[in-house]
């Protein structure tokens, strides 16, 4: 019965769900929190995970800029350098 | 208290409806259905989801919801409505369209008679068009950069043909009436950006297009109405041209008797000025150093088998897959089955519109023990064919190199 019971709370569990977006994990490292702020108020996160490993630093912070000026993303400008570190450390690939 | 036989009555109940599904959803996580070719981390982040309204598709992101189809269902002539690619720019998509009350303004400063039209109106008052037409992402193969592009990573499959339904657009310009000053229309869909600061996807076209007998305000694609998700109650069809023009839940169209300065024409979806064999230009848009992607590619996909394989000597193999173009018609499919050296007539399947896909298929019984390397190459009616290697350029657009196919025979 535990197992049935079970079983059946993982299907409400799942079956809801389908339509929602799921959390998208990224690498625990030094600016993950920032990043997750930054980039996730306006994109799911799954963007940077398949943009990856290819991006260098240089390209990652032309990404950023382009958030910033063409999309208008509000991060601030102490914020810049931890997320293109993070995002090169850890979503990139050394020049 | 409900007694032992009755609780598993109805979770049987429910486990018989439920499992088919569930197990679906086990069964993808374990397999997304993705080309060879892809950044890294598309292979342990894309996953099969299914949408509301939509089959398990092959997902990109969440936010704003991209998924791709899988190559799988190019194997019918047209592909599902559940099934089709999902694409949008913006996180704040419409959650419900009411096809009743919806509205599309047209108007602007090259327009005589600015008017409001529902779906009634489009139904009651305008001849109906019906025509099949293949609706393509200008990202698709993105993620098949060499070397990559940032942008989605799409792989084969944000592409999907379907039997649309509509009025021409040239026909309700004609009772808007448009100025002669009027050099484009700027359409407009009702998804938001998250931010006030982000620009909105808003889009121009060349009147010329927009007068072409083939541009369609739709409203049914697969004698079904719209999903929402690919843009009901209406969106344009801009037949041979890649679908940053097909807006979706179309809103408003405005004509104007400037080039229209939005950011999704003047700075994204733009191609390298001059690279690329196309026919149609947008010149009012059109810079030096690049202009807007217009028309699609020639282009072809095996579909079938789906992967590398290995049989026995001798065995008869059918290769099949679809081919297509910006609308000139597909005139051959060549296959070679020793890399490139000696080449092959494809049979071409029915033909069902120059704007559609053109199925086609292929024969042969490789004797000889060794490995055989399949290669599709597709030639329009103007001559055009795929490029040998890729032309790079900063977006990833128009991608049209042959995808090899290896059989071991052994």
């Amino acid at each position: 019965m535990r197992a049935i019971a079970a079983f059946f709370l993982l299907l409400a569990g799942v079956t809801p769900a389908i339509a929602d977006e799921k959390p998208v994990a990224l690498k625990d490292a030094p600016g993950r929190e920032t990043v997750e702020a930054a980039c996730g108020a306006c994109h799911s996160l799954d963007y940077i995970r398949t943009n990856a490993p290819f991006m260098t630093q240089q390209t990652w912070q032309a990404e950023t800029n382009k958030m910033i000026n063409a999309f208008g993303a509000p991060i601030p400008a102490d914020s810049v350098k931890p997320i293109v570190d993070y995002l090169t450390t850890n979503y990139g690939v050394a020049k | 208290m409900l007694k032992r036989r009755s609780v598993l009555q109805a979770l049987g109940g429910t486990m018989a409806l439920a499992a088919p599904g569930f197990m679906t959803r086990l069964a993808c996580a374990a397999e997304v259905p993705l080309t060879t070719g892809l950044p890294g981390g598309e292979y342990d982040t894309a996953v099969l989801d299914a949408l509301p309204g939509k089959k398990p598709l092959i997902k990109l992101s969440y936010r704003p919801p991209n998924y791709e189809t899988p190559v799988s269902y190019f194997e019918t002539e047209f592909t599902p409505n559940d099934a089709f690619f999902v694409r949008y720019h913006m996180s704040e998509i419409p959650t419900a369209v009411d096809a009743a009350t919806w509205k599309i303004k047209i108007g602007g400063e090259g327009a005589e008679n600015p008017a409001e039209l529902g779906l009634a109106d489009l139904q009651r008052d305008y001849e109906q068009v019906e025509l099949p037409a293949i609706c393509l992402c200008s990202g698709n193969r993105r993620g098949l950069s060499d070397p990559h592009v940032p942008g989605v990573q799409w792989g084969l499959g944000a592409m999907g043909n379907a039997l649309w339904k509509g009025v021409r657009l040239k026909d309700v310009l004609a009772k808007v009436g448009l100025k002669k000053e009027a050099i484009e229309l700027v359409i407009a869909g009702t998804d938001h950006p998250p931010s006030p600061k982000t620009p909105s996807f808003v889009k121009s076209i060349p009147v010329w297009k927009a007068l072409d007998e083939n541009t369609l305000i739709a409203w049914s694609m697969n004698g079904a109405p719209l999903p929402r998700l690919n843009g009901a109650p209406v969106r344009l069809i801009v037949p041979g041209w890649t679908a940053t023009y097909w807006m979706k839940h179309l809103a408003t169209i405005n004509a104007v008797t400037q080039p229209f300065d939005g950011f999704w024409v003047k700075t994204a979806y733009r191609i390298p000025t001059g690279k690329f064999p196309v026919i149609d230009r947008f010149l009012t848009q059109e810079a030096p150093g690049s202009t807007p992607i217009t028309e699609i590619v020639v282009n072809s996909i095996i579909t079938s088998p789906s992967g590398p394989l290995t049989q026995k000597p001798g065995k008869p193999i059918e290769v099949k897959g679809i081919a297509w173009d910006g609308g000139y018609g597909i005139a051959n499919v060549a296959i070679t089955t020793d890399g490139g050296k000696n080449w092959h007539d494809a049979t071409l399947g029915k033909d069902v519109g120059r704007f559609a896909f053109r199925q086609w298929s292929y024969r042969f019984a490789p004797a000889k023990p060794g490995s055989y390397t399949v290669l599709a190459k597709a030639s329009n009616h103007i001559g055009q064919t795929q490029a040998d290697s890729l032309i790079f350029n900063p977006a990833g657009y128009h991608n049209n190199v042959p995808r090899p196919l290896n059989i071991t025979v052994a």
